[in-house]
Order: C-alpha cells, then sequence, then structure tokens
C-alpha cells in the first residue's frame, strides 16, 4: 500500500537505522539508511524522496545543518529530527530550522506510524489538489467555450479585459448561449479562481425564500428556521456570486440587493450584527432589462450598479457560422462519453442544422447532438436522428426556411429518405417522373445518408 | 534439502499446552508441519538493565545462527519483554522475507495492563501475533485493512481489533509466495 513512499533514514547508529529502516520497510514503504548528513544530502540530491529521518547528533555534520543544507535543495520536503537528547532548545531550533517534526528515542511504535502517516496523508493530499486545480482549470479553461464567430470573439475579448478585476459584470443573452459558462470563466481567469464560485438561480425561488437563501437567516428567524444558515453571499466568500435571471426577482429583494451591493454588507435574516462581503458578483438575465425598467419592473440603480460591464451573448442564429465547431464538439464530447462509433455528421443533417433557428441556443443543439447520437444507428449523424427533422419544415420551431428552393429541396430529400431511396416510389409521391427527380437530385447535389 | 518443517523455540519457559495450540495453528496457516524444540535459557546476553527489558534484534540474531538445514522458517516465543533500541518496546521482530521472528507474549497478557488473566483472550492474541510476524518471514508488509491479520499492531487494542484472518490481497500474496517457495 506505501511502496510509493520514499523515506531516507539518517544515522551514524547501525542500530537506530537498521531497526527504524526494517521497521518502516514492514509497514510497506521503501526505507534506505545512510550514515551521514554528507551521504544523505548526496541522495537527497539526486534522488526523489518524500520523508527524511535525521539523527540530531552525528559526527561531521548534525542534524541541524543536514536540515539546512536540505531545506537549500527542496524546501518542501519534510525532515524528522531524531535525538536522544530532549532539550527544549534543541527542538525548537529544529523547529524555526523548518523541521517537520520532532521524535525523541525511543519512540512509542504507534507515534512512529501515525507521524509517517500524516506525512504520507497530507503529500497525497496536496498532490490530489494540484490535480483537482489542473482539473479545474482545464474544465472551465477560457478555449472551452467554442465560436469563431466575430460576436464570440469580441465576447471572448470583453471577458479577458474584465476577468481579471473585480468589476461587476451584467450577461444577457437568449436562454442556453452560455450564459454560466461565461460566468465561470470570468470566475476562472480570475485571482478568485480557487475559492468558491457559488451560483443562485433567483427565479426559482420565491421572494421569502430567495432573501434567506442570498443572505441567510438565524436560527429561529422565522417558522421552519430550526439552525443558522449561510447564504449565498457567505458561501460565496473570496469567490464570485453568480446571480442567474436577475430579471425575476421582486423589487422588495432588488432594494435589498441593492443596499447590500452599495454598503458591501448584509444581515442574515433575523440577524443583527452586519457581515461584510468579499465576493465579486457576476450577474445573467435572459430579459430586456432596460425594457423592464420601462415597464417600472427593474430598479434602474440596481441595473447601473449590476451593469458596470455588460457582456451580451448572441444568439445562435446570429452565429451561424459556429454551428458546425459547436456541433462536432458535442459530437465529440458524446461520442466519448456513449463509446459510439459515429464517425461525423453527414451533409444533409449538417445543412438541416444550419437553416434551422435554433430558439433554444447552444444548449438545444448540445441536446440535438446527445439525443442522435444516442438515437443513431448509422456511422454518420443523419437529418432523421435530429429531433425537429420529424416536426417537419411547416412547424413553428422547424428550420425557416427563406426560399422556395430550400423547402422544394427539403421535402425531397425527406420524401427520398422516407421511401429508402427507392426512386421510382418517391418520384409517385411527390407526382413527378423519375426523370425530373434525378434532375433535382443533381441539382440540389443530395445524396443517400450512410445508415447501414 | 528439501525444508519440511517450521521450528518453533521457547525461549525461557513456556506453557506447552500453548505451544501444541501454536503448532496446530501454524500447520493450519503456513501448511508446514511444526516441531517444537528444546527450551533455550532466557537470555541474560540481550538484557539491558536501565530498560529492564531483552534486545529483540540480538536474540532474532542467535535464533539465525541456530536454524535447523530441514527448516522453513524458525520462529521464537518467549514471556520476556523485548524491546529494540529506537522503541519502548515491540511485540515481535521478524526478518521480512526471510528466515526468523521472534514474539514476546508480556504484553498480550490482560495482566501487564493491570487487569484480571483471560486466558482465552491471551491466546487469540498471541496466535494473531505469531501469524502476522511469520507471515512477515514470508515476504508480507503490513496491511491497510484494519480486520486483517498483517495490519499492525503499534498497541494492544490494535490487536484486538484486527481479526486472525487475511484480508483477500493479503491472502492471495501469501499462497503465491508459498507457493513459490515450495517450488524452489
Amino acid at each position: 500500500m506505501n511502496k510509493d513512499v520514499r523515506i531516507l533514514v539518517v544515522d551514524d547508529e547501525m542500530i537506530v537505522r537498521e531497526a527504524l529502516s526494517n521497521y518502516l520497510r514492514e509497514d510497506g514503504y521503501e526505507a534506505i539508511a545512510v550514515e551521514s548528513g554528507e551521504e544523505a544530502l548526496k541522495k537527497v540530491e539526486s534522488e526523489r524522496w518524500n520523508i527524511l529521518f535525521v539523527d540530531f547528533k552525528m559526527p561531521g555534520m548534525d542534524g541541524l545543518e543536514v536540515l539546512r543544507e536540505v531545506k537549500k535543495v527542496t524546501s518542501d520536503l519534510p525532515v524528522i529530527i531524531i535525538t536522544a537528547y530532549a532539550t527544549v532548545d534543541s527542538a525548537v531550533q529544529a523547529m524555526k530550522d523548518g523541521a517537520y517534526d520532532y521524535v525523541v528515542k525511543p519512540f512509542d511504535p504507534e507515534a512512529i506510524a501515525l507521524l509517517v502517516e500524516k506525512v504520507v496523508e497530507h503529500q497525497r493530499l496536496v498532490r490530489e489538489n494540484i490535480l483537482l486545480r489542473e482539473r479545474l482549470d482545464q474544465e472551465y479553461k477560457f478555449e472551452e467555450i467554442i465560436g469563431r464567430s466575430q460576436p464570440m470573439q469580441d465576447v471572448f475579448e470583453l471577458v479577458k479585459n474584465v476577468a481579471a478585476s473585480d468589476t461587476t459584470v451584467l450577461i444577457t443573452g437568449e436562454s442556453g448561449t452560455g450564459k454560466e459558462l461565461i460566468a465561470r470563466a470570468l470566475h476562472a481567469n480570475s485571482p478568485r479562481r480557487y475559492n468558491p464560485f457559488i451560483t443562485a438561480s433567483c427565479g426559482a425561488m420565491p421572494e421569502g425564500l430567495l432573501e434567506s437563501e442570498l443572505f441567510g437567516h438565524e436560527k429561529g428567524a422565522f417558522t421552519g428556521a430550526l439552525y443558522t444558515k449561510k447564504g449565498r453571499f457567505e458561501l460565496a466568500e473570496g469567490g464570485t456570486l453568480f446571480l442567474d435571471e436577475i430579471g425575476e426577482i421582486s423589487l422588495k429583494t432588488q432594494v435589498d440587493l441593492l443596499r447590500v451591493l452599495s454598503e458591501k454588507s448584509f444581515r442574515r435574516v433575523g440577524g443583527v450584527e452586519p457581515t461584510s462581503i468579499d465576493a465579486r458578483i457576476v450577474s445573467a438575465s435572459n430579459r430586456d432589462l432596460k425594457k423592464a425598467i420601462q415597464e417600472g419592473t427593474f430598479r434602474e440603480d440596481l441595473f447601473y450598479r449590476l451593469n458596470v460591464v455588460s457582456i451580451h451573448l448572441p444568439p445562435l442564429r446570429k452565429r451561424r457560422e459556429d454551428i458546425q465547431l459547436l456541433a462536432d464538439h458535442f459530437l465529440d464530447k458524446f461520442r466519448a462519453e456513449t463509446n459510439k462509433k459515429i464517425e461525423g455528421i453527414s451533409s444533409q443533417a449538417l445543412n438541416l442544422m444550419m437553416e434551422y433557428d435554433w430558439p433554444g441556443n447552444v444548449r438545444e443543439l448540445e441536446n440535438a447532438i446527445e439525443r442522435a447520437v444516442v438515437v443513431g444507428k448509422g456511422s454518420e449523424i443523419v437529418p432523421q436522428d435530429l429531433p425537429f427533422f420529424n416536426q417537419g419544415v411547416t412547424e413553428e420551431r422547424g428550420p425557416k426556411l427563406k426560399s422556395l428552393k430550400d423547402r422544394e429541396k427539403i421535402h425531397i430529400l425527406q420524401t427520398l429518405e422516407e421511401n429508402g431511396w427507392n426512386i421510382s416510389k418517391t418520384a409517385e409521391d411527390l407526382g413527378i417522373d423519375r426523370v425530373t427527380l434525378y434532375n433535382k437530385i443533381k441539382k440540389y447535389n443530395l445524396e443517400k445518408s450512410k445508415t447501414e | 534439502m528439501k525444508k519440511k518443517h517450521l521450528d518453533i523455540v521457547p525461549i525461557g519457559k513456556i506453557d506447552d499446552n500453548l505451544l501444541q495450540r501454536l503448532s496446530v495453528t501454524i500447520y493450519h496457516y503456513f501448511g508446514y508441519p511444526c516441531r517444537v524444540n528444546e527450551e533455550w535459557e532466557s537470555p541474560s546476553y540481550a538484557y539491558n538493565p536501565d530498560r529492564k527489558q531483552y534486545y529483540s534484534t540480538m536474540i532474532l540474531r542467535e535464533l539465525c545462527g541456530w536454524v535447523k538445514n530441514d527448516s522453513v522458517r524458525t520462529i521464537g516465543v518467549t514471556n520476556l519483554d523485548l524491546y529494540i533500541p529506537i522503541f519502548t518496546f515491540v511485540f515481535g521482530e521478524a526478518q521480512l522475507g526471510s528466515h526468523c521472528a521472534i514474539i514476546s507474549l508480556a504484553r498480550l497478557k490482560q495482566e501487564f495492563y493491570g487487569l484480571p488473566p483471560d486466558n482465552e483472550l491471551f491466546i487469540s492474541r498471541v496466535e494473531k501475533e505469531v501469524i502476522h510476524e511469520l507471515t512477515h518471514t514470508f515476504g508480507l508488509t503490513h496491511c491497510g485493512d484494519v480486520n486483517c491479520v498483517m495490519h499492525a499492531s503499534h498497541t494492544i487494542g490494535d490487536t484486538d481489533i484486527k481479526s486472525d484472518q487475511f484480508c483477500k490481497f493479503c491472502n492471495y500474496k501469501l499462497i503465491s509466495n508459498l507457493n513459490e517457495l515450495a517450488e524452489t
């Protein structure tokens, strides 16, 4: 269980060297013993170690000298000083010089085992923490938000510029355009990135509940408040608070929020003492807040407080050049998740996607690709795999085709697919002869989908 | 010469019934018939008057010099309280992946902790420690599973908590090491 853990024992007494290293080996650690500080330094310089046990009193370099030299080479290697001379002075000096701990011979076997376990566990946690941070960086890396179109490039530029500051940001855009992703990217690229990112979905909660969600409450503040609860503002301490669907909050909560943002402090529901806030506020709305101000449902002063920097996310239909890029990205994602062998998206399916209006934006595209990967039986995604294919062009949510030509193309393709590319049957259904159908197929460059 | 016995060496007077029981246990666990050898005298050479304990590594060294040609492993059993210089005490000591081991019964008795004797508990502790130390000699290190007999015992509580059985990983490793040994 511990064979990856390497422990170096430095002691001039053979008995101690052998006994301690044998004992550590029984615990499954790789333990090597050397008899002088000079040898130990060579080992530390040339090999990787997890823990160093050093005798305090040795001829030549003593334990403290070894400790100081080791710290010059590798400051994070935990050094444990062993001694038979337990004096407060030497212990204090060793700890001041950076020793991890100090043990007095003879040791209690349990004490040594626990000490080593503690160091190993700490190192494991540090390693895990580094890995998690790397994963976090990976997950919310700016580059993970897809978009080559100019409107998205402008958004990226803006995010880059404002991420590092503490400025309040308002993100607007239709549902499914990726407002939360942008909020996370702002957080992940800010100095606050290793502190919490807390989301509050303002639209999902009734007024009273929202207040206690945001500000927390004291025990007994209202019926059912059995315990003191921290609010989102407190949970986001040092990090970012993302207020989603900010346009949905009541005028009363808007007043409370405005006061909190102005005073940079708040009181828990039923609380007396103000708590100061240290959280960056990023909010988002799919509503037109300026219109809401005119209608009297949103406070203008709060709007300006939240809208120091505004980031608008364009709907997918306004950046059609990103559709293929996004579709390929989601295809890769779901292909990996489902382990299905799908080579790509057929040109017909892609055409259909390019023509579709995507009222649900990127989220709808993601769902469409997920569905297509799950239901698709061929080596490519074909129009039939797409959820809006069967709704036909006349459906409200179907592709809004601009020309009669587009409609004809889709209709012929659909009929061909329905009849398994049986030309005679299709021609019959369409009420045209076979030659005309051949000409149309050629004209529109229609191809059979690879569903085998 | 084919090594076909496992030797028990009583160091100082040890109860015959206990030694016979240990022979059966060892045969059951490791598959080698046991020989209970003649009792050794108390090892005064290993006595440390300051600590009033016996230096276990010195006794282990004597055992290694004594080993019989047809012996696969040798374990010393003593009532003396053992130590190694860096530790306040040891329940036993073994040569990892080598021939000899020794266990002390001193701290396995309830009386050591000022409690009334409990013979069944005592025998169960002895069996666990003998299996544990002998398994070290067959190359296994400590196990993280608190129920496994190869879990480290730093206090008598650890010994009581763990069972006298191997976890599946240690069991597999022990069987494979024993098979390997039988083939050589």
